[in-house]
Order: structure tokens, then sequence, then C-alpha cells
């Protein structure tokens, strides 16, 4: 088991670094014009050397690629451009509050996808699961923008019975508060996710239903409802666990237009900023931190399979 | 000898004809992909006849006609700048369909022929491209593509197509490469070189035929992906050239508005992209179950 | 104690909705079991036996419903029961086994577990049912049941699986025990290990027992009474006995006139067949069902179907010349095909294949598994080897090491007609390619279902003869023709075709580039016996007509030796013995083919005592030391020669003219402790 859990630690580590060599590469794909990007076409050459020199633009490209992987390594997240001090200063406040909204999302997305899913496979073919597969896969294709400014159309403006921005702008936000601002925009990113996660667990729950294990369940006189709970779900619901996993990416890049939306000050706006602004050191930053949150949940759903999953434990127990 | 053999491959046609004609009428009998099929010809006509219709052109401002509700003269009403959000909505059609179809084209034929290859090979080229892939899959689609689009400075359609068919690429050659390793294993496989066939003979004539139902179920999933980032990245004001017509940008300009009550100029074009990207995902559901992939 | 049946199917009417369309799968069939009687039913596929079996479970598919007819459990109707009585009754009254024991184990729930579960059911505490498992399990003889209780499904043997899904099923002392074939898919010695077990509980328990399958063989040895399905008819019925050596229906007749049984051989006898295939499910009969493939047909069957006359009191058929059908003529076919029209004749002498030193290491998980192990083989000119023994001997990757399908390890050496081939495919010539085909065991997945019949056959003719489309197309025209595929059928998809069309078609591609050698890997497995006669006789016609060598693999020892000349039989990726057809199955035998051919049931009744292998197969990548059989072996002890057994592996050595094993226990000894 320890071996299998170094082995795909050392493959997340060689997708980090590729990861980290496409950022770079990608950012500095017009070599020299950087400066002339960031400061306009007003600027000077002087303008341009000092800024150059400045940001250790002037070195070669594999210097500054070792010198910028070097520094990220050291917690070092380079010098935001537009704002002239330390990048993390402005991602890492932006990250706690955007995992915050993630969290409560993710916690409601999670068992109501999975909820849909088991439903819609215990009547597959009926009505239920009609709504819940196609009406869950036509809200996914929408994108969270829409769902956001349609939501607030309807349950800030028109109706007002929720907030309509996800940050309490007043006084001390209680608990309370602070929920009941993130309901509207976990609900944009619900929609997008359910469907998806939903229809995976309806397809790993039928397969279950109609395999012989289950025969054998039912023939050994179980009820059906025992036999569900005790034999199919478990062995249904380990799949879903990289279903999940593989959502996180979607679940991130629902944040940016969510967050935009609900005037949240997550690392979405700032993202978005930074594009805007030409900011490449929050940039390169904020992407190197997203991935390597995402490859932590692969990893981690990945060691939860194996130690969840009799086949795979055994084999790398080994 | 030879009207017999002719008359086989006619019969061979009929046969293949016959085929179609079965899945044809599966799809018929669907619908959800009746639905989806109509709303996307919709579209379709829109793009192409679009303009011909536009009772006003897009960017005409009427400083007179400022915020009006949908009425007779103005089907959608009007925005801040006195423009006809139904002209606009019509617009934007052919954009979008556009940059979507073509990006989700270059993504199935980079990523197919790489997953073809990829499932086929093995060895050391399938390990190399899963590893970069899965770097890619790493990074959401949308951040992806916002840093390429920042990076190359990219304001225009063209990039932004490039970036998402690049970015689509791995996913479909997942799908591909998944489909290819069961199909390589079967026998017809081990028949084929056992009449020295060539690679690539194998690859397209052999293997391809039979993961192309997966391949068009991929598709149209990737093209409903496509109208989603294509959408949201003009809404964030990224990809698309600046001042050009479409439905992303009109929400991005109006939704403010939305607490003034002026929710027509957002809600239109909400409604055009959310329809869009239905009908295409009720094709790929009724695709799903006819191929039964 | 009642005296009513254990069970009784009274007319019963089964259907499947297909697509919105119903489909009869049983036409009202009736029989009944006593309390311990073992019942067979027997049947080729698609004939409804398996929807019988779960029906006595009263267990039907989603799409499956009764619309007709009654099955009583001890005189109560199941179809009347409510779900929780049905329930009830399998906690403790009926169960089941089945084929696929793997499968039919939770993968995720330890054995123990699972077994105690049969005990919680009945209201018994967690301790309590742990210790009946464990009782339960070593019941049916598994030896460290302390270790199976804490292991999961994958981790157990198939014939492991099927003794802890027969323990589950026997837990609660069932009075009717429904085994729908328990052994299909198991290798011949662990499926005899699996019956001698059944049949030493039933003798122990009295449960009564239905008992479906396939294999004539196994039905004879395990019943008491048989039921012959066929088209979800029961056309015939009686004691084991009378329905073997009496048989009145002509389906009963043909099926069992079509078996390969023991003394026949392709150069003296030829196989009877039942023309035409069997109906697709569901098919409508304004008569009998077998009105289509029956040599005794008249008007009478085409338009009514025929009520069950009684032969004996004991015995019934379902047919109007049911006295005629002994007397029935022989259905043989004659299959008249010029295959090579551009001859593809060997050059040097009598010996086409020399095999020396093949071997093939694959690397598994970091440890090397040697799967194939220094097998030096040779193939006369028109001679079938015939290659037998059982899963992971390495049978198919000695084919496919053959062929170039898979390269060989460097010290191996295939030589074809004087010729050393390289080791892959892409490094032979063309020629070579050609001159070595292969017939797979599935045609569903070695023809290509995107490209018609034509096109698969043409294709071939055209890379391996060099001809252009058109001569290529009416080349695969006159093949498939010549192989009984008719005309009509060439422009279909494989999947328009029955299983033995797909094969012919199989075949046919095959010999488009006249081969000089043709593996047939199994080639009638996936079929039904009435098919496999056909295509037996079909490979037999082509060999006469054009001496074409063949080796032949199967797990089914009647038709290696039928259709065999020589025989290798292998173990464990080695050679073990190799010689004439008639060395190898008349004896001395090498122990291992010995425990092999005790274990087959034969269909002539004859019993053969057991020769029993312990243990199972261990894994090739750990291979016992000194001879590979040693830790198994039945005649190992008491040989003398335990101390060379165990640690010096034997050489393949001649022990008289032709005939090679590999055994320190000497020839002469072997003959003499075989014949007791």
């Amino acid at each position: 088991m320890k071996k299998y859990i170094l082995n795909r630690l050392g493959l997340s580590v060689v997708t980090m670094f590729i990861v980290a060599t496409i950022v770079f590469f990608l950012t500095h794909i017009l070599p020299g014009n950087v400066a002339r990007r960031y400061l306009g076409k007003s600027a000077t050459e002087d303008d341009l050397v000092r800024f150059n020199t400045k940001f250790g633009l002037d070195q070669p490209l594999f210097t500054q690629f070792y010198r910028w992987l070097r520094d990220l390594l050291t917690g070092d997240l380079g010098t935001s451009m537009a704002f002239n001090k330390p990048a993390s200063e402005l991602l890492l406040p932006a990250i706690g509050y955007s995992s915050r909204l993630a969290l409560m999302s993710f916690l409601i997305i999670v068992p109501l996808s999975i909820a849909g899913g088991i439903v819609a496979a215990m009547y597959r073919g009926k009505l239920v699961d009609r709504i819940l597969t196609v009406g869950g896969l036509s809200a996914a294709v929408i994108p969270e923008f829409v769902w956001a400014v349609t939501l607030i159309l309807v349950f800030g403006v028109t109706l007002e019975v929720l907030p309509v921005t996800a940050f309490p702008t007043r006084g001390d936000p209680t608990i309370f508060s602070q929920i009941e601002h993130l309901i509207l925009p976990s609900t944009a990113l619900l929609l997008v996710l359910f469907g998806y996660i939903a229809r995976i667990t309806r397809a790993s729950v039928i397969e279950a239903l109609e395999s012989d294990y289950m025969r054998t369940a039912v023939l050994k006189g179980l009820s059906r409802r025992r036999a569900v709970v005790t034999h199919v779900l478990r062995n249904a619901l380990l799949p879903s666990i990289a279903v999940i996993a593989s959502q996180v990416p979607y679940l991130v890049g629902g944040l940016v237009a969510v967050e935009i939306v609900f005037n949240y000050p997550g690392f979405g706006t700032i993202l978005r900023d930074a594009v805007g602004g030409r900011d490449y050191a929050v940039l390169q930053s904020g992407v190197m931190l997203t991935s390597l949150v995402i490859v932590l949940f692969q990893l981690a759903a990945d060691i939860l399979f194996a130690v969840l999953n009799p086949r795979i434990r055994s084999r790398i127990s080994e | 000898m030879n009207t017999s053999s002719s008359s086989v491959k006619s019969k061979s046609n009929a046969e293949r004809k016959a085929i179609r004609a079965e899945r044809l009428q599966l799809l018929r009998r669907n619908k959800a992909f009746l639905v989806g099929a109509f709303i996307l010809s919709f579209w379709l006509l829109i793009a192409v006849f679009g303009s011909m219709l536009a009772p006003y052109p897009y960017d005409a401002m009427d400083f007179m006609a400022v915020s009006k509700k949908p009425s007779g003269t103005y089907w959608f009403g009007t925005n801040k700048l006195g423009q006809d959000v139904f002209s606009r909505v019509l617009a934007g059609t052919q954009l979008i369909v556009w940059m979507s179809f073509l990006a989700t084209a270059l993504g199935t034929i980079v990523g197919g022929t790489l997953g073809l290859a990829a499932g086929y090979f093995k060895g050391w080229f399938d390990i190399v491209l899963m590893r970069l892939l899965e770097a890619i899959s790493a990074i959401p689609v949308l951040i992806v593509a916002l840093l390429a689009i920042a990076a190359l400075d990219g304001q225009s359609s063209g990039i932004t197509v490039g970036v998402i068919g690049f970015v689509f690429a791995p996913n479909i050659a997942r799908t591909v490469r998944a489909a290819v390793l069961s199909e390589a294993e079967l026998e017809y496989v081990a028949a084929a070189r056992l009449r020295a066939e060539r690679t690539p003979h194998i690859l397209f004539k052999e293997i391809l035929p039979n993961v192309l139902p997966p391949i068009i179920v991929e598709f149209t999933v990737r093209l409903g992906y496509a109208i989603f980032a294509i959408a949201t990245l003009s809404f964030l004001g990224a990809g698309v050239e600046a001042g050009s017509p479409n439905w992303g940008s009109q929400i991005s300009e109006n939704w403010a508005y939305i607490f003034s009550n002026i929710w027509w100029p957002t809600l239109f074009p909400a409604v055009a992209i959310a329809s869009l990207a239905v009908s295409v995902n009720l094709i790929s559901d009724g695709l799903l179950e006819v191929f039964e992939v | 104690m009642s005296t009513a049946p254990s069970l009784e199917l009274r007319d019963l009417q089964v259907q499947y909705t297909v697509r919105g369309i119903k489909k009869d799968v049983l036409r009202g069939i009736s029989f009944s079991i006593a309390p311990g009687e073992a019942y067979g039913l027997v049947g080729e596929s698609g004939c409804g036996k398996s929807t019988a079996a779960f029906a006595a479970m009263r267990y039907l598919p989603r799409n499956g419903s009764i619309s007709g007819g009654q099955i009583l459990f001890e005189g109560n109707d199941m179809t009347t029961m409510s779900a929780d009585a049905v329930s009830n009754l399998r906690k403790s009254a009926i169960s089941m086994v089945y084929q696929n024991p793997i499968a039919a184990l939770n993968p995720t729930v330890r054995i123990g577990n699972q077994v105690a579960e049969v005990f919680e059911l009945l209201g018994e505490s967690e301790s309590d049912a742990l210790k009946h498992a464990t009782e339960a399990l070593t019941r049916v003889q598994i030896a460290d049941v302390d270790s199976v209780m804490r292991r999961y499904p994958h981790q157990l043997s198939g014939g492991m699986a099927q003794r802890v899904v027969i323990a589950m099923a026997l837990a609660t002392n069932p009075r009717l025990l429904v085994m729908d074939e328990p052994t299909t898919g198991l290798d011949a010695t662990v499926e005899a290990e699996v019956l001698d077990l059944v049949r030493d509980l039933r003798r122990e328990t009295g449960t009564a027992v239905l008992f479906i399958s396939h294999n004539l063989g196994v039905i004879r040895h395990m019943c008491d009474r048989v039921g012959v399905l066929y088209a979800g008819s029961l056309v015939e019925q009686g004691t084991t006995k009378e329905i073997f050596n009496n048989p009145s229906h002509p389906y009963t007749v043909g099926l069992l006139r079509c078996i390969p049984r023991g003394g026949l051989h392709k150069n003296t006898d030829r196989l009877d067949t039942i023309l035409g295939t069997p109906p697709a499910l569901g098919a409508k009969f304004d008569g009998c069902v077998f009105v289509d493939r029956c040599a005794l047909v008249d008007d009478r069957c085409r338009t009514s179907m025929p009520e069950a006359v009684h032969v004996e009191p004991q015995h019934i058929a379902r047919c109007f010349n049911h006295e005629k059908a002994q007397s029935m003529p022989r259905a043989i076919d004659d299959v008249q095909v010029t295959v090579s029209a551009l001859a593809n004749r060997p050059t040097t002498g009598t010996r086409l294949l020399n095999i020396d030193h093949l071997s093939k290491a694959f690397t598994q998980e970091g440890r090397t598994v040697r799967v194939v192990n220094d097998v030096s083989l040779s193939v006369g000119v028109g001679e079938t080897l015939g290659l037998v023994g059982e899963s992971g001997a390495g049978k198919t990757t000695i084919a496919k090491l053959i062929l170039g399908l898979t390269g060989s390890d460097s010290g191996s050496n295939v030589v074809l007609d004087g010729k050393t081939l390289a080791a892959t495919l892409s490094k032979r010539d063309v020629s070579d390619v050609g001159a070595m085909q292969i017939v797979f065991q599935n045609p569903d997945q070695a023809l290509n279902r995107r490209h018609s019949v034509t096109r698969i056959v043409s294709r071939a003719v055209q890379k391996l003869r060099g001809l252009n489309s058109n001569e290529s197309d009416d080349r695969a025209h006159e093949l498939l023709s010549g192989m009984r595929v008719e005309a009509s059928l060439h422009s279909a998809r494989p999947s328009q075709l029955s299983g033995g069309l797909k094969q012919r078609v199989a075949i046919s591609r095959a010999f488009a580039g006249s081969p000089q050698l043709v593996v047939c890997d199994e080639p009638t497995s996936a079929l039904d016996v009435s098919v496999q006669a056909t295509i037996l006789n079909l490979l037999v016609d082509l060999q006469k007509q054009d001496g074409t060598s063949f080796i032949f693999i199967s797990h089914d020892l009647g038709v290696v030796r039928y259709i065999s000349d020589k025989i290798a039989v292998l173990y464990l990726g080695r050679v073990v013995e190799f010689g004439d057809s008639n060395q190898v199955f008349g004896g001395p035998h090498h122990p291992y083919t010995e425990a092999l051919l005790s274990s087959v049931p034969n269909i002539d009744g004859s019993v053969r005592k057991r020769i029993p292998l312990a243990g199972t197969v261990p894994s090739p990548s750990n291979p016992p030391s000194g001879c590979v059989l040693n830790p198994r072996c039945p005649r190992m002890a008491g040989s003398g020669v335990e101390g060379l057994c165990t640690t010096v592996e034997p050489d393949l050595k001649e022990v008289e003219p032709g005939h090679f094993m590999r055994c320190h226990i000497p020839f002469d000894q072997l003959r003499i402790t075989q014949q007791k």
C-alpha cells in the first residue's frame, strides 16, 4: 500500500511539473513582449528595460523558468505587476473565500447528485428517471453565469427572497447570513454539476442491480430493499469517487463566472482581473495553485478508491 | 460474373441503407432527440439567414428609445444604448454556432487521431501521451483558455477556437483510446494482421468504423461544452473581438440592469444560450441511446 | 412428510417482451420432481432451460412475465404467492447455484460474511452465523476454511468459488436445489470434482435437484430423470436410462447421434448432423416446434402440435412418429468445396511444421510469468495435431506464437516447410503469413461487425493472393458458396447470421489464401452441438481435399479425439505428453493425461474411476520445483522416484516409438499401475 501511494504521489509530481511547463511557456510564447503588452504602446525603451530588469525578464527563458519553479517550490508566488506587491497577498485570501464557497457547494452537490442517480436507477425507464437524467444533463450544459443571472432575476429581484451577492456587505456577518448568501451561488454550481454525477451514479447502480451477485442476494431471500442497501450501493458508489474527483476542475472553472456575477472576492475575480490587466505573475501562480488543488483531490480519490476496493487493495498490498 | 458481383454490391448498399433506416426509426421515436433536432435546426437557420430577418442593424443605436420594454416595435425591447435586443440576438447566433462547431471539430480530429494511435500502439507513446493529457486536464478548461488568451493577447475568435479545440483534445483522446483498447483485443484485428494489412489500414478501415459511435456521441457532448465555454469566455470579456454581437457579451453588458428591473436585454440572450446548449445535449442523449455506447 | 412433488411445473408459459413485442420463451411445459429426485433439463442455447430454472425460483428478468400455468412448490402455487412468502421460501426451502460463480459473489464483501448472511436472514446472531458459515464451508470440502472466510471473491479460483456458492445454497438444508449449468466454464478436472461433491452432498441430504445443462454427459451422470427442451417446449421426458437408450423424439435421437463419441474418428466415421439451426427466440409455430429440422416431418407435423405420447409409463415424447424416431435416416451433409485453385503445397517431404524450444515469458506487475516453456512439436502434411490442456496451460499462446501474432522469446524456432520464420508477423513474407491461418473460437469477435461477409473474405483473398478487387470478390463468392453460405447472405453483416454461419464465414476467410496450416482455436465451443457436427465435417472435408494441416485446440476431449491424428497434452506451458491419438487416449498415459481423461463424464454411461488431482493449478509465475505436476500428481506417491520428481524437471523423452512423455516414472511402471 505504501508503495502504491508513493507511486501515485510520484505521478502527481510529474503531472504538476508538466502543468508548470505548460503554464510557464504558454505565458512566454511571445518572448520579450510581456513588458510591451503590460506597459502599452506609449512606454519608452527605457521603461521597458527597467521593467524587464525588475521582473527578471531580461534573463534567458530557461533561467527564468528555473527561477520561477524554484520560487514556487519555496512558496514565493511572485510579484503582482499591477499592484506591485507579492501575489500571495492577493491570492491567498481570495482562495480562502473561494474554498468556502466551493466547500459549501460540494457538500450540497455530492449527496444530492448521488441520491438523484440512485433514484433514477431504481425507477429506470419511468418518468422520474427521464426528468432526472434528461433534465439534469440539460441543466448541466447551460453555463453557470446564465444560471446565476437567471437565479438572481427570479429569487433576488422578482421574488426578493434571497440575497443577490455572495458576500454579506453590512456589519459583522453571522454564520447563518454567510450561508444564506451562499445559497444562490451554490445552486448555480449545483445545476451544472448535478447532471453528470447523477448520470454516472445511475449507470453504476444499474450495473450493480443487474449483476449476478444482486441476483444471488435476492435468491438468498433478501428483500429487494435490503439487497440494494447491503449489496448494490457499496459496489455502485465506489466508481462515484473517481467521478466526483473528475468534476473538481469543472467546479473550479465554474467558480470564476459565479464569483463575478455574485460579486464575491474569490480567486475567480482575481483571475479575471489578472487576465484583464495582463498580470502574469498572479495569473501563473493562480493557475498553479488551482491545478495543485485539483491534482491533490485526484490523488486523494485514487487512494480512497484503492482503500475501499478490495480487488485493488489486494493487488497493491502483495 | 461481373453482373453477379455488381448486384451483390448494390445489395450491400441496400443493406447499409436498411441499418441506417432502422437507426433513423429509433431516433424518430425518441422525443427528446426530436425536440433537440428541431431547436438546433432553428438556430442553424438563424445563423445563416438571421441577418436578413433582423428588423434593425444590430449595432444601430437609437437614443430616443433607450431601455424600452418588449413591444410590437421592439419585440425583445431595447438596451441602455437603444439597440434592438431581437436584432442583436439574431446577429449573435452565427458567431457562437461556427466557433463551437469548428472548435469541437478540431478537438475531435486531433484527439481522435491521438486516441486511436495511443490505444493501438500502447507502449511509451501511450504513456507519454496520457501523462500529458492528464496534466492538461488538471487545469480547468476555462482557466487554460483564459491563460492562453491572455498570453496570446488574443481577443480573436480564431485563437479561441484553437485553444478550445486544443483543450478538448485530451478528453476526446481518452474516450477514443478506451474504445480502441477494447476493440484492438478483438480477434478481427488479429485476422487483419494475419493477411498482412498495414497499420493505417487496420486503424482507419478496421478499427475506426467500430469506434465511430462513441466518437460521434463524444463530438456532440463536446459541442455542448464548446457552446458553454465560448459563451462563458465572451461573458468574461475574453475570446471574441470586442464589439462583436455575441450573446455572452450582451449579458455581461446588461445584467447589472436587472436590479433596475430591465431584464429583457439579459434574459433573451440567456434563453438563446440555454436553448442552443440544451438542443445539442438532447441530440447527444438521443444518439447515445441509439448507438448504445 | 407430504406426498406432493417438491417441484411441479404445470403448463408453464413465460414470455419476454423485446422492444415492445411479446415473445414466447416457454410454451406450456409440465414436469414434476419428487422429493429427493434429481431431474435434468437438457437443450441447446435459447431453448428456455435457464428460464425454467429461474422460474422455479419465481425469478424472471425485468422483461419476463408468466403468461399462464403454475409453479407448485410442495403443492403451493408460487405464481400467486406474495413477495414476502417467496422470500421466505428462498431463505430456507429452495436455493440455487448457477454458472459463473465468481460473478455470483459480491466482489466487495468477504466470503465469510456472504455465507453468514444466509444464517443471519434466519435470525441468527452474527457470531452464530459466522460459526455456521464455517461449518457450511467445511461441508463442501474446502481445506483452509478460515483463510477462505477472510478472502474476497476475486481471490478464489472458479472451482473454489463454486464450492462457496454451493455451500451457501445448501447451508439451510433446502428441500429443492436448482442448478443452472453449475460446471460450465470450469476446467474438466474441476468440473468432475464439483459434480462428485454435489453427488455426495445429495446422498447425504436427500435434497431434490433440478439440474440444467447443455452437456448430455453431465446430465447422464447426475440425474434420475431427464427432460429434453427444444424451442421452449418439452419434447421428451423419461428416466435417464430410457432417454439415452431408447430416445423417441427425432430431436433427442439427432442430438445423441451428432456428438463425437469415444471411438469415432474422422478417417472412418462421418458425424451425423441435425439440419438447419435452432429457431430464433419466440418464433411462431403452427405445428411441431421441430418441424423445420426434422427428418420424419409430414403434413400433420406442420399444422398441429403433437400431444405428449406415452412411449413407456414413465417416458413421454411429443411426436406423431415417435416409434420411427430411432430408425430415422442418418442426416449427413456433404460439402463440395474447391478451395485451392492456386494450390500452395508444401515442397519438402512430409513434415510441414517444426517447432523447437518455443518459449514465451510475460512480465506482469514486476514478475516474470513463463506462459509457454520449451515446447517442441511437429505437424505433418495433411495431419491434425490436437492441443489439449486446461485453462492456463498455454494452448492459445502457443497458437499465437506460431502464427507470429505474439513474438516468441529468443531461442524459439518455428520452421514451416523447411523455412525458418521470423518471430513476429510484420517480419514475415506475405506468402508465409498466408500459409498459416486461424479460426477463432468466437466468430462475433473475429469478424468485423461493420464489414459485409463478402468484404471480409474478399479482402483476405485480395491481400493473400494479390488479386484485384473484382477477381477477389468473385473468388470470395465461390469460396463462401462452397462452404454453404448462400449467395443471398454474402452482402449481410455478421450480426445477421447464425453462429454456425458466422463460423463458416470465418473458415472461408482462413482458407482464402489456400493455407498449408490452419489453427482451429476452440472453433465449435461457442456453438450448439447440433451445429458443431456440421462445422467439424466441413473442416474434415477441407483437409481431405487439400491436404491442409490443422492444429486443433479444444477443451472437449471427444471432439479432439475425433478430429486429431496426433495429440499434445499441455500442463503449465509444457508439453507433458505427445504422440499418436491412439497412444495418448489408449495409454499408458502420463499421470496428468490420465487424470484429465478420467474426469470426463461420458455420454455412453460408462463409469470410469476418477483419478483426482490434488489441489489447484499453481501460478505460472511461481511453478513448483522439479516436475511441475509433482504437488498434484496422482501417481507420484509410491512410485519410488519421489525424490527425483520434487527436484529435477523431467525431459520430454520417447517412451515408445512416436510417443513422448515428460515423466520420471518408468513407462512400464505406469502401464502396470494404470491397469489396476
